[in-house]
């Protein structure tokens, strides 16, 4: 089992150097650059000298082959570099808004598990009946509605009913648990019921298709109680392939919430995202990619692992 | 347990479906009821009736009686029925590889009834489970119980349902096809051991099967169904050797038997099972009966016979008069021996296919030896057969002939041409004169083509009737020469039964002209009756086109009856060849001897004259066959002269090769 980790890990590497050579020319086939955005962006009269100077100290003048082989030497350190914008590290820029999108993403995924195993299971177990109708209305209703616009009318309600706005700072748990647990609860919620629907339907049909395999048979024919056939023989069963799909929307939510973010005006990595691209502040796109990219990775390999963990015919050498 | 008059009905699009209709017998302690019928014919839906575990969105039980000790069982509520499931009354299904939860380790499906009827603490279960695993033959027991069902073959798998079956020491077992998915050396083991306990622990038995030969074997009463009734019940004895109903005597004789010898033609009954959903009163077999009244017409009373049972023919008397009486077409066994002076049509020497398995990541590979020296030849019309248990690798010998995989070493001659070094071009054509006939009649034909353009197909691709309007009259003909009728190019396979759609397959691969066939598993998924039909259609064919055929089958009776002489293949190498009737007769290897063994008899006084010698142990992998002879670790002859060297094949009498060094 290490082994095979230590094995994915270093297969992983390949990989983020594919990743890392099409973020950086992709960026580069954009025209301009930040030093002009930066420069004369708000119209301002700047000379050319100043932006060759401001340039030249980016390194921004150098052939395009020695830029790209100063970021992957930085890469194989560990270095980002330093944002073409604020000239702070990229890391550093990143480190502020990751604490805070990865509590949206693992609030919301939490909020999607406790919404979609219930309805999921119930709605497999009560098929064709009016509870099976409902589920799936608020399935598709949750499939279909843009989670901005869920964010917006939470937000509307909050502020009809309890003369409620978000604050516009961030309050780590660490600091105040019940302000950050009121800031965050609301996105996560209007992004966690997206999120269930897409799970909840994979968990009725996984349930329903394991209900008629021969081993709910064999167990019912046992005599054990309906209720430990579903929860013992038939969900742990169903529940595999929702790991997937709950581990990729994780992944994905990390840099993902681009207008979310700006309706509950947090400041995390898609808000982030959006700026840097803006502002062409091309070393911390490029290092959101990474960050990113590397997330997926491991993702990847941890919802492998928990296969290995729930299934025990998956054994990784 | 007694049933009374049992009625289940099934809802569809199509309509209601009658599977079970006027269903009465009764099962007694320590006594084996077999209940026997062709697919369809509502046997498995019985036992799921009994268990109350029938689908109950669109399974409905208008009538009838289910009692067991004194309660009807219909009239339960769920939570009394599921008290009585798993400790009064247990079932044993068809599929071992699918009927254990694959994530929860052995011991706690088997531990889960002890302390859910039983109550029992985790220690007493733990005792119980081993006791319960050595019981059944599971040595090891201990260590076994942490492990999952993958790490079980399908033999031990079934043990283990057995076990959980017998955990709570139940009344009444119910043994839905038990060994149907099992071969035939694990299949003898399975059911010795359920008969043995049935006696030992004095519990009822009944067991569902379509194989007339473990009925014999191990049945004490009979029940034959027919499209969701019953045609009659009685002894095993009376049953098989004094037929009260016309279904049942053309079953007995339409089954190909290793102990009499073999006829001209398989005996067989005509026509299909009728529709459930659609068929009229009367008796269900009348349309395929040649002994069908005017009354017939009318739904026949159980009428009891002369032999103690009952039987739902209004001419039962008639027949146990001897006034009717299947006409015999049975010729004593012809030696239709084929001119082996003339040269092989097909030689094969020294075949090997190993298939590489790589285990993780990087990590060692392993070599699966699936055919390994492999030889043999076969005559311008002659059909070969090749039996041996799953994974002996007589599929891949097929394939490796049809060029479907590429052979690791040796050679295939075909007409002379050396198949393995043929061009595209030659192979081509090479091609069209080997066809081949496949398994499953449901998934090797196209579900959005017609019957007709499956079978225009191959005429179209290789050019050999090249004008539209001359291949529809050729389609035609091929249609009408396997016996169906042309208006059936028209349908799609859906719409065909399975003999049917063996049928089409034939048709398919007569199109091409061949001088030879694979029939890998032709008949294995088809019922009796249909199996009979089909192997009389390709000895038809052999005799009209002068046809070679190789014919892959596990089933020792069949391979009997159609080949002219016999390969048998064990863990990818040739144990023993002859022609068929000395290898039948005088078997010289031991591997051949026990299977021979194995193999069930439809005839109760035969079987019970003969003890059978079972097989130990189990199919070693592949992927670490066994040192020498392949066969040592599970041969009564076995020494360590055995685990020294491969035995070659030897030519023991004329024309009979056997590879032991101890014949």
């Amino acid at each position: 089992m290490f082994r095979y980790v230590i094995q994915r890990l270093l297969l992983a590497i390949p990989t983020l150097i594919g990743v890392a050579v099409v973020s950086f020319f992709l960026l580069r086939v954009v025209p301009g650059d930040v030093v002009e955005v930066k420069l004369r962006g708000d119209g301002g009269n700047v000379s050319q000298e100043t932006i060759e100077m401001e340039r030249k100290r980016m390194g921004l003048d150098k052939p395009l082959m020695a830029q790209f082989g100063d970021w992957m030497i930085g890469l194989a350190t560990l270095d980002l570099g330093k944002s073409m914008w604020t000239d702070r590290p990229v890391i550093e820029e990143i480190a502020i808004r990751l604490e805070l999108s990865l509590q949206v993403a693992i609030m919301a995924s939490l909020v999607a598990v406790i919404i979609a195993i219930p309805l999921g299971t119930l709605a497999a177990l009560m098929r064709g009946t009016w509870v099976d109708y409902v589920v799936r209305l608020i399935t598709i209703a949750g499939l279909s509605m843009p989670s901005f616009w869920l964010g917006m009318l939470i937000m509307l309600t909050l502020l009809g009913l309890f003369n409620w706005l978000p604050p516009i700072t961030f309050t780590p748990f660490y600091v105040d648990p019940k302000a950050n647990f009121t800031q965050l609860i609301w996105p996560a919620m209007a992004v966690g019921y997206r999120y269930s629907a897409v799970t909840a339907r994979m968990v009725r049909s996984q349930l329903l298709e394991v209900m008629n395999e021969d081993y709910i048979r064999t167990a019912r024919a046992k005599g054990v109680y309906e209720k430990l056939v579903i929860t013992r023989h038939a969900l742990r069963n169903a529940l595999l392939p929702a790991i997937t799909v709950l581990g990729l929307e994780f992944a994905f939510l990390i840099g993902g919430l681009v207008v979310t973010e700006q309706v509950f005006n947090l400041n995390g990595i898609g808000k982030l995202f959006v700026q840097s691209i803006s502002r062409n502040d091309f070393t911390l796109i490029q290092g959101m990619v990474m960050m990113i990219s590397g997330f997926y990775i491991i993702v990847n390999l941890a919802i492998d692992m928990l296969y290995a963990v729930f299934d025990p015919r998956i054994r990784y050498r | 347990m007694s049933v009374d008059n049992l009625h289940v009905h099934f809802k569809t699009a199509a309509g209601v479906v009658r599977a079970v209709e006027g269903l009465s017998f009764t099962v007694n302690r320590g006594e084996v009821v077999a209940v026997v019928g062709e697919s369809g014919s509502g046997k498995s839906v019985t036992a799921l009736a009994v268990m109350r575990l029938l689908p109950k969105r669109s399974a409905v039980v208008p009538q009838g009686r289910i009692t067991f000790d004194g309660r009807n069982l219909l009239e339960l509520s769920d939570e009394e029925m599921r008290q009585r499931r798993g400790r009064d009354i247990s079932m044993i299904f068809q599929e071992p590889m699918t009927s254990l939860n694959p994530i929860l380790p052995i011991g706690l499906q088997i531990t889960e009834p002890l302390q859910i009827h039983l109550g029992m603490s985790d220690e007493q279960t733990k005792a119980r489970a081993v006791e319960l695993l050595r019981l059944v033959g599971i040595p090891d027991a201990e260590r076994r119980l942490t492990q999952y069902p993958h790490q079980f073959s399908g033999g031990m798998r079934q043990r283990v349902m057995i076990a959980i079956g017998l955990a709570c020491n139940p009344k009444l077992i119910i043994a839905d096809e038990p060994t149907t998915a099992l071969d035939v050396t694990i299949q003898a083991q399975i059911l010795e051991l359920m008969k043995d306990l049935s006696r030992r622990l004095n519990i009822a038995l009944i067991l569902i099967t379509h194989n007339l030969g473990i009925v014999a074997r191990y049945a004490d009463r009979v029940i034959v169904m027919y499209a969701g009734r019953q045609a009659e019940q009685g002894a095993a004895d009376a049953v098989f050797h004094r037929p009260r109903h016309p279904y049942t005597m053309g079953l007995l004789r339409s089954v190909p038997r290793l102990d009499r010898p073999r006829g001209v033609k398989l005996e067989t009954i005509e026509g299909l099972p009728p529709n459930l959903a659609t068929a009229p009163p009367g008796c269900r077999f009348a349309p395929r009966c040649p002994y069908r009244l005017p009354a017939c017409d009318q739904d026949p009373p159980l009428i009891p016979t002369d032999t103690g049972g009952l039987s739902a023919c209004i001419r039962a008397a008639e027949i146990a008069s001897g006034a009717i009486n299947w006409t015999s077409g049975m010729v004593a066994g012809s030696a239709d021996a084929v001119a082996k002076d003339r040269a092989p049509l097909l030689a094969v020497r020294d075949l090997r296919k190993f298939f590489p398995v790589r285990t993780g990541l990087g990590g060692s590979k392993a070599v699966v030896r699936a055919v390994d020296g492999v030889s043999f030849d076969i005559y311008p019309g002659e059909t070969l057969g090749l039996v041996g248990e799953s994974g002996c690798g007589k599929t891949t010998v097929g394939r490796l002939i049809l060029r479907l995989d590429e052979p690791t070493s040796g050679a295939i001659h075909f007409e002379g041409k050396d198949l393995l070094a043929a061009s595209a071009g030659e192979l081509k054509t090479l091609r069209r004169k080997i066809q081949v006939i496949f398994q499953d009649p449901y998934s090797s034909l196209n579900p959005r083509m017609t019957v007709g353009q499956i079978v225009a197909e191959p005429l179209h691709v290789h050019g050999i009737v090249a004008d539209a309007g001359k291949r529809k009259a050729r389609v035609a003909e091929l249609i009408s020469q396997v016996g169906l009728r042309p208006e059936l190019a028209e349908r799609y396979p859906h719409q065909l039964s399975g003999g049917q759609r063996q049928r089409v397959g034939i048709a398919r691969a007569l199109g091409m002209e061949p001088s030879f066939i694979v029939c890998d598993e032709a008949v294995s998924a088809l019922d009796v009756s249909i199996q009979g039909q089909i192997i009389n259609l390709l000895e038809d064919l052999q005799r009209a086109f002068g046809l070679a055929y190789l014919f892959i089958a596990h089933d020792l009776a069949i391979v009997r009856h159609i080949s002219m002489r016999v390969v048998v293949m064990y863990l990818g190498h040739v144990m023993e060849i002859a022609d068929r009737d000395t290898l039948y007769r005088e078997p010289l290897h031991p591997y051949t001897k026990l299977l021979l063994d194995a193999a069930p008899i439809p005839d109760p006084t035969v079987e019970k004259a003969r003890a059978p010698r079972l097989i130990q142990g189990e199919l070693p992998s592949a992927l670490a066959p066994p040192a020498g002879c392949v066969f040592h670790t599970r041969c009564p002859l076995a020494s360590d002269e055995c685990k020294a060297a491969v035995p070659p094949l030897r030519e023991i009498r004329p024309k009979h090769f056997a590879a032991c060094i101890k014949v």
